[in-house]
């Protein structure tokens, strides 16, 4: 058995009280592709969230590597979702890789050659080489996307999270970046994305975690993607739990 | 002058970061929330020294983000809402302070409102500079070695913030320090432009550089042109119509704004409407080769004379003006009073068609659409179809040679 990259022991999430995560526990060995997949409210961006401490647990801890994340920020690649940025912002494609690098070099430090170098071979790792110095206005979905992922790239991480990369992204990227998550399997990486398309789950990914508020299910994808554990995740409306945490919100019992 | 130079160019430089978090109107709710520190420090120390005026400001400055931000996280009071309550809330124990303890001493509030740049030249002095510009030069010169320090820091918590602070750069951090730097330079400007010229001036050469540039870098340098070109125009309006000078500085740096709005280009008005002269007069010679080629497809002996042909594509002087461009680069020609496609414009009349008759099939056969309704889209589509979308669609119909009305598609 090879190393535990990520574990996740115990969480609880809540937003004003209301709790979208419930008593998650899992554990994903180093090198594997997984798709953490659920409907939508799932908890799925929550879950990436609380790993990448932006949002505060409740209860429970993460480890990265057996440590706490704040002692593996440099491990950790990460890759929002593409709307969660201002695009109209003026930056050029290569500025916005180069920030892949700034974890690494710390507080005042500038970047020099060497992160440049590291910006640019992620960018032709991507296919936008010759994007480099276009304004990131004048990129298409599919482009932004890989912009992104050439950041994450330049952040040279043993681990990645990637929330939703294949959301609105045209059939060239989304092979590129298959193409791309096996080969950071390759090196040795460990990958985990958000993802909506069931029908590719299987193709694109080795491990899978099934959520939905609570932890259905997480392991290899050839036993864990069963019909079965799939029907728990979507089939029928979690009500409980819903109604549990809505009474937490108002802090009063069920009527 | 030099003053209201160092001031613009100050608030510029923070100005530019506001803008880009989208928190323009924070630097109006600082500017004004600031009020009570400014009056503590005073009653407090008894002097209106730099020093305490700055720790007054500060302090004010972070309480005022403190509770805006406890208010829309924890009480989910809508963040302009909170903003709202919290700097008229402050500001107005600020006016209820000033009239409390500082009756019959030198605090004008007038002077809070307008500033007071008039006067510069004849107050005190410190270090053989004017105060107002001592200190305004402190705070530009203190701006400048933050941006420069943590450049890196501050462009990535504007963009990404997220990405920020999971590399450790706390972007709430982030977000104090500009605060912080935000409230130092209302105060510094505060004597000079008054507290609601520095909100223009915290914003508006910023979003004038904003339209203006694609680097960051430039759009920093462009701002602090900009605020201080407004500077000098303000100033010599006003020494021109002798009024309030920070007052023509604001008319100025207005002034900029619109004329950037006009030539930026790429929001700029003049471009937009260049832009869609552009795309109409390319609509309409799309309309007009593919009309002619419908012609001779149908061998009708109708013939177009030019009048007629650019009323046929709905008239007026663009249609007129396509036309001429057609007979410009070859593509038609008239010959005894009517107009004919020459070999070139067949070609390319033929490549739209292609794309329109492909385009009406694709609705049909894999939309369902009914028949009558799919003319219309197309003809709004046909212009964007390159050779490489005709393919795609070619390869994915199941009859890529008729169009549903039973006309052939061209090859």
């Amino acid at each position: 058995m090879s190393q535990t990259a990520f574990e996740v022991h115990d969480m609880t999430v809540a937003y004003h009280r209301r709790p979208v995560l419930w008593d998650i526990d899992l554990e994903i060995p180093e090198g594997k592709l997984v798709g953490i997949v659920g409907p939508n409210g799932a908890g799925k961006t929550t879950l990436i969230k609380a790993a990448l401490g932006l949002v505060q647990l409740a209860s429970g801890k993460v480890e990265i590597y057996g440590k706490s994340y704040e002692e593996q920020r440099h491990l950790i690649g990460y890759v929002p979702q593409r709307e969660s940025v201002d695009w109209d912002f003026p930056v050029t494609v290569r500025d916005v890789v180069l920030m892949g690098t700034y974890g690494r070099l710390g507080w005042f430090r500038r970047p020099g050659k060497a992160e440049l170098e590291i910006a640019d071979r992620s960018l032709q790792h991507v296919g936008m080489g010759a994007f480099a110095k276009r304004q990131i206005r004048q990129l298409s979905g599919g482009q932004q996307q890989r912009v992104f992922l050439a950041r994450a790239l330049a952040q040279e991480a043993q681990i990645y999270f990637l929330d939703e990369p294949f959301a609105g992204v045209d059939a060239a990227t989304e092979s590129a970046i298959v193409e791309l998550l096996e080969e950071l399997r390759t090196s040795g990486k460990t990958v985990l994305v958000v993802h909506h398309d069931l029908q590719t789950v299987s193709d694109y990914f080795d491990y899978v975690i099934l959520l939905n508020m609570r932890l259905i299910a997480c392991g290899p994808v050839e036993e864990t993607f069963t019909n079965e554990n799939l029907q728990k995740t979507y089939g029928g409306r979690l009500t409980i739990l819903d109604e549990a945490a809505e009474a937490i919100r108002r802090s009063k019992p069920l009527q | 002058m030099l003053t209201g130079i160092t001031v613009n160019a100050a608030c510029a430089l923070v100005g530019c970061f506001l803008i880009l978090r989208k928190m323009s109107m924070m630097g109006d709710a600082l500017s004004h929330a600031v009020l009570p520190g400014l009056v503590v420090a005073f009653v407090l120390t008894g002097s209106r020294s730099m020093v305490p005026m700055f720790v007054g400001a500060v302090i004010a400055g972070l309480l005022t983000t403190f509770m805006t931000q406890t208010l829309h996280q924890y009480l989910r009071v809508p963040s302009d809402a909170s903003m709202g309550i919290v700097f008229t809330a402050m500001f107005a124990v600020g006016v209820v302070l000033v009239k409390q303890f500082t009756e019959g001493l030198h605090f004008d509030i007038g002077c809070v409102y307008e500033g007071a740049l008039e006067y510069v030249p004849f107050g005190e002095r410190v270090a053989g500079l004017p105060r107002q510009l001592f200190t305004s030069l402190v705070v530009l010169l203190l701006n400048f070695a933050v941006l420069i320090m943590l450049w890196k820091e501050l462009k990535l918590s504007a963009f990404d913030p997220a990405l920020a602070t999971t590399m450790g750069f706390s972007a709430t951090k982030m977000h104090y320090l500009l605060m912080v730097l935000v409230s130092v330079t209302t105060v510094a400007s505060f004597e000079a432009v008054g507290s609601i010229l520095v909100v223009a001036m915290l914003i508006v050469p910023a979003s004038t550089a904003h339209l203006l540039s694609d680097r960051l870098g430039w759009m920093v340098v462009l701002s602090v042109l900009i605020g201080a070109v407004a500077a000098v125009l303000g100033f010599w309006w006003a020494t021109y119509w002798d009024t309030s000078i920070s007052g023509m500085m604001t008319v100025a740096a207005g002034c900029l704004y619109a004329i950037a709005v006009l030539v930026s280009p790429r929001y700029g008005l003049i471009s937009s409407v260049l832009r869609n002269i552009r795309m109409s007069l390319l609509v309409l010679r799309d309309d007009v080769l593919a009309m002619l080629y419908r012609i001779e497809e149908l061998k009708s002996s109708k013939k177009f004379s030019i009048a007629e042909t650019a009323a046929a594509v709905g008239g007026g002087w663009l249609a007129s003006v396509s036309i001429f461009q057609l007979q410009r680069s070859g593509n038609i020609e008239q010959a005894s009073g009517s107009l004919q496609l020459t070999d070139q414009g067949r070609e390319a009349a033929r490549r739209l068609v292609r794309s329109h008759r492909l385009w009406e099939t694709y609705l049909v056969e894999q939309l369902g659409m009914p028949l009558d309704h799919v003319h219309e889209p197309a003809h709004r589509v046909e212009h964007y179809i390159d050779e490489q979308i005709q393919e795609q669609l070619a390869a994915e119909l199941e009859t890529s040679d008729q169009d549903p009305h039973g006309r052939q598609i061209p090859h």
